[in-house]
């Protein structure tokens, strides 16, 4: 009746993720509880649960991330306190416990909190950028979100029933093959990560469509915003990889489920096949979760230095090469595999040409600061944190890519410093910049800013403080993903990247703290004319948080940096006082069909992975049932009449003029 | 707002990077494309990442082809004939479901779902003769969990055969939703999608019949 679940998957024994669980359960309960005394579920469950409007479900991406961002964090604190104390001695957690640590931390970081950190702010901003008033297929975007949210649902339950896998994060063969690991683990690792796949891709057909097809009047290929140019490449490689990711899991799991010979030590299978195919998905991967950082950035730094972003066509040029390159590069992961010189020359090559593309996006964005008037509020310091910790990351990349140092480097903590240098060093800086920066679009009240470089301080310190002890332990022999040591050199480093954890710790408070002291003053922190930062693109155009349709009148974009041209314009021309000409708008109704898809997606995963049959059968009919019920409805849209259209546009055209007004009178 | 901005208005900051010329000739932009062109763009994007799937599992044939662990090899095991049949149903039914496209354009009922049910008829017959090859093989002991190499035929043949099955899922609906609703415009739009699927799934097949019988059988 319930395949392989029965109590003792519940690991009573085991007293930390009992206890952990316990919280997070407490946790929601008591916000599920305030929110139903406040009467808030039928406003939760109309405006988000159910929204199909970009914004929103970019909101809900990030959120997402941040809250996995604290899990996958509180894995990093258990992972740096274990390696402190693990000197001659088994520390605080078994092998067995801390191998699921480390492999829930790798995943959650790059699955749950990367890509939807990401994807999440693409949704927010680009159709904003690109002056258009939803994405191309909205409903399909709440189907996305909410499949990338049964994926982290999944990975949570793991905490309590079952096991996670122990395996690290890609979940190598053979050890992960059922001989291996008989538990569930490997299980709620792949289907997990099968069916957010499927969310990731579904984002990327977006998006894509919506860069490619979706864009205002004017808004040429070169005039869009770097961001849109790095959103349209980064979900060109979703698009390419992430089906990879898909077919090799797929094996795996046949492998696992049937008895398959995919990966195998037996039946002629091949373990370093599912090397090459997952790093041929797995090295774009870097690529989809740094260009859109890249982007931000591209952003960021033209806004607070008061200048067009320098190199703009070569900034296009090198992020479409690292979108075709990042193809090119997969084997370098594995250079040890032993496919002789001649092809590790290449792949060592083609991994050093990658770093020009992106040295050329470094020098752009110095040449953007010079001579500007650099404003240094929060996104610009992680801005400018960013080069700085990615250029090393970028150098000991490079280092790498040299075969014979990848030799000696290979599998240590050096690599591991490496790649947290510019995963960290460019896409949490860069997803930190973003949400900083974007912020008073979503929610029309700016972050406390004090609290925001408290925030980055601690952060950037602690980043420096806890990894450049693994590049040195590294250097020092010592290898990856172990559980204890007793080797004396190592200890003192193993200590020092504890003492970084905790400022980096302290880092994330800052950030929590940041937000609840922005919303309890969120009076005084209010952006009425929607461009708080004197920025540059048409996201900034529109009110914040913008209504629903985005722009009451499509814009008309006459050149790069579209809206510092109205701005401009508007100051060298007398005010236009004839009104535009407002229509009415048709949008896009809410539907409930990315939940309850999502739901019959987790009760479907759920009991795949117990070998519970007759409900798999269940959940996938519901989910045919919820796409059919979807495509029979008569009404998909709504409309706002005209004057309504009027009446929201006038507040925010007036609040403008005054701001303008109030900028020229001391003049 | 301060005299550096204003400044830079004056240095023609509108056009910071001199595409004048460019911008006022060939890449004018009308604005957002018509949602039919929307849809089955993105849709030919969707199509295209499942290309990319199954080029993964065409990948894992290509490398474990040889690798039969003692048991048979795809000359022993594979039957053209009934491969080439298989093949020819599939491209009639191609063919017919172009007919039921046309069907749908001179809003035709009762054409489309003639087209539409030879299509589904066709797709059921195919599915028949495959269902048939997989048992005759597993009898003889050449199931997938024999050697790598029939773990890499049985998944991809078989990833293929789930796709004309969900294919055939969404031809009743489709079916279904016409009789219910009508030439309706966002019907005519999935009509659309759907008929790039079944042709995509053709275009797949080709694949498989050249890399994976013909080149199969010859191992």
């Amino acid at each position: 009746m319930l395949g392989k679940l029965d109590w003792s998957a519940i690991p009573i024994h085991e007293p930390i993720p009992l206890v952990a669980a316990g919280a997070v359960l407490v946790i929601v309960l008591a916000v599920l509880i305030w929110a139903g005394a406040k009467g808030y579920f039928p406003y939760i469950w109309h405006e988000w649960i159910t929204s199909v409007d970009h914004k929103r479900i970019g909101v809900m991406y990030v959120l997402l991330a941040m809250v996995m961002l604290l899990r996958g964090g509180i894995d990093a604190i258990m992972m740096r306190t274990q390696l402190a104390i693990a000197y001659h001695s088994p520390g605080i957690f078994p092998p067995e416990h801390y191998d699921q640590i480390f492999s829930a931390h790798g995943t959650i970081m790059i699955f749950f909190v990367g890509m939807p950190f990401v994807i999440g702010l693409m949704n927010l901003v680009v159709p904003l950028q690109l002056g258009v008033r939803d994405v191309a297929f909205p409903t399909l975007n709440s189907v996305g979100f909410w499949l990338t949210a049964t994926g982290a649902l999944l990975i949570n339950i793991s905490l309590v029933i079952g096991e996670f896998a122990r395996t690290g994060w890609l979940a190598f063969p053979p050890l992960s093959e059922l001989s291996y690991s008989p538990g569930v683990g490997v299980d709620y690792y792949a289907w997990s990560l099968e069916i957010s796949g499927v969310g990731t891709l579904v984002a990327g057909i977006n998006l894509v469509t919506t860069v490619l097809k979706l864009r205002t009047r004017g808004m040429t290929y070169l005039r869009m915003p770097m961001f849109c140019w790095t959103t349209l490449a980064s979900n060109l490689l979703i698009i390419a990889a992430f089906p990879i990711l898909t077919a090799t899991l797929a094996m795996l799991l046949l492998d696992r489920y049937l008895g398959f010979h995919f990966f195998t030590n037996e039946g002629g299978g091949n373990s370093m096949m599912f090397m090459n195919l997952i790093w041929a998905w797995g090295h774009p991967e870097v690529y989809i979760l740094a260009l859109p950082a890249f982007g931000i950035f591209s952003e960021v730094v033209p806004t607070f230095s008061g200048k067009p972003l320098f190199g703009y066509r070569s900034m296009v040029l090198a992020t479409m090469a690292i979108c075709v390159i990042s193809f090119m590069v997969w084997l370098h992961h594995f250079f040890t595999m032993g496919a002789g010189p001649d092809v590790n020359a290449v792949f060592g090559i083609a991994s050093m040409i990658i770093a020009v593309p992106t040295g050329v996006k470094i020098y752009n964005w110095l040449f953007t600061m010079y001579g500007g008037r650099v404003r240094f509020e929060t996104p610009m310091m992680w801005a400018v944190g960013f080069m700085v910790t990615f250029i090393i990351g970028g150098l000991t990349g490079v280092l790498v890519a040299v075969p014979p140092a990848d030799f000696l480097l290979h599998n240590s903590l050096f690599l591991v410093a490496h790649f947290h240098n510019v995963i960290i060093g460019a896409v949490l800086f860069g997803a930190f910049a973003g949400y900083t920066y974007w912020f008073p679009k979503a929610f029309g009240f700016r972050l406390h800013d004090g609290w925001g470089k408290a925030s980055f301080w601690f952060t950037f310190v602690g980043f420096y403080v806890t990894f450049i002890p693994l590049y040195a332990a590294g250097m020092l022999g010592m290898t990856r993903r172990m559980q204890h040591y007793d080797v004396a050199e190592w200890r003192p480093w193993m200590i020092a990247a504890g003492v970084g954890t905790i400022l980096m710790t302290i880092g994330v408070i800052c950030q929590i703290l940041q937000l609840a002291v922005s919303i309890r003053q969120r009076e005084e922190l209010r952006d009425t004319t929607g461009d708080p930062w004197d920025a540059r693109s048409l996201e900034w155009a529109t009110a914040s948080p913008p209504p629903v349709f985005n722009f009451a009148v499509m814009p008309n974009v006459a050149g790069e940096d579209a809206y510092w041209l109205i701005k401009e314009k508007a100051k060298r021309d007398t005010l236009e006082t004839r009104e535009p000409d407002y229509r009415d708008i048709e949008m896009p109704r809410n539907s409930p069909t990315g939940f309850v898809c999502a739901f019959f997606a987790s009760v479907t995963g759920f009991s795949l992975i117990w070998h519970i049959w007759w409900l798999v059968g269940l959940g996938l009919a519901g989910a045919f049932a919820t796409f059919v019920v979807f495509a029979w409805r008569d009404h998909d849209e709504y409309v706002i009449p005209a004057q309504e259209v009027a009446r929201i546009d006038r507040v925010n055209i007036a609040e403008r003029r005054a701001a303008m007004n109030m900028a020229e009178t001391p003049a | 707002m301060t005299d550096t901005t204003l400044q830079y208005a004056a240095h023609g900051h509108g056009d910071p990077h001199h595409l004048r010329g460019l911008q006022d000739s060939s890449l004018g932009h009308e604005g957002p494309a018509p949602k039919r062109i929307v849809t089955a763009y993105g849709f030919w994007i969707f199509l295209l990442s499942d290309i990319v799937m199954f080029s993964c599992f065409f990948a894992a044939y290509g490398v474990l082809l040889r690798q039969t662990a003692g048991g048979p090899s795809g000359s022993e095991l594979f039957d053209l004939k009934s491969v080439a049949a298989e093949t020819a149903f599939l491209l009639i039914s191609s063919f017919t479901c172009g007919l039921a496209s046309i069907a749908a354009d001179v809003r035709s009922a009762r054409w489309y779902q003639v087209a539409m049910a030879v299509t589904g008829v066709l797709g059921l017959c195919f599915l028949a003769l495959e269902a048939r090859e997989f048992a005759d093989l597993v009898s003889r002991g050449a199931g997938p969990t024999r050697s790598a190499f029939l773990s890499a035929f049985f998944t991809l043949v078989g990833c293929h055969g789930l796709h004309v099955s969900a294919g055939i899922l969404w031809l009743l609906t489709m079916m279904a939703q016409v009789a219910a609703k009508g030439f309706r415009e966002d019907v005519c739009r999935r009509l659309l999608c759907f008929a790039l699927f079944w042709h995509a799934l053709d275009i797949i097949w080709v694949g498989i019949f050249s890399m994976v019988y013909l080149l199969g059988s010859a191992v």
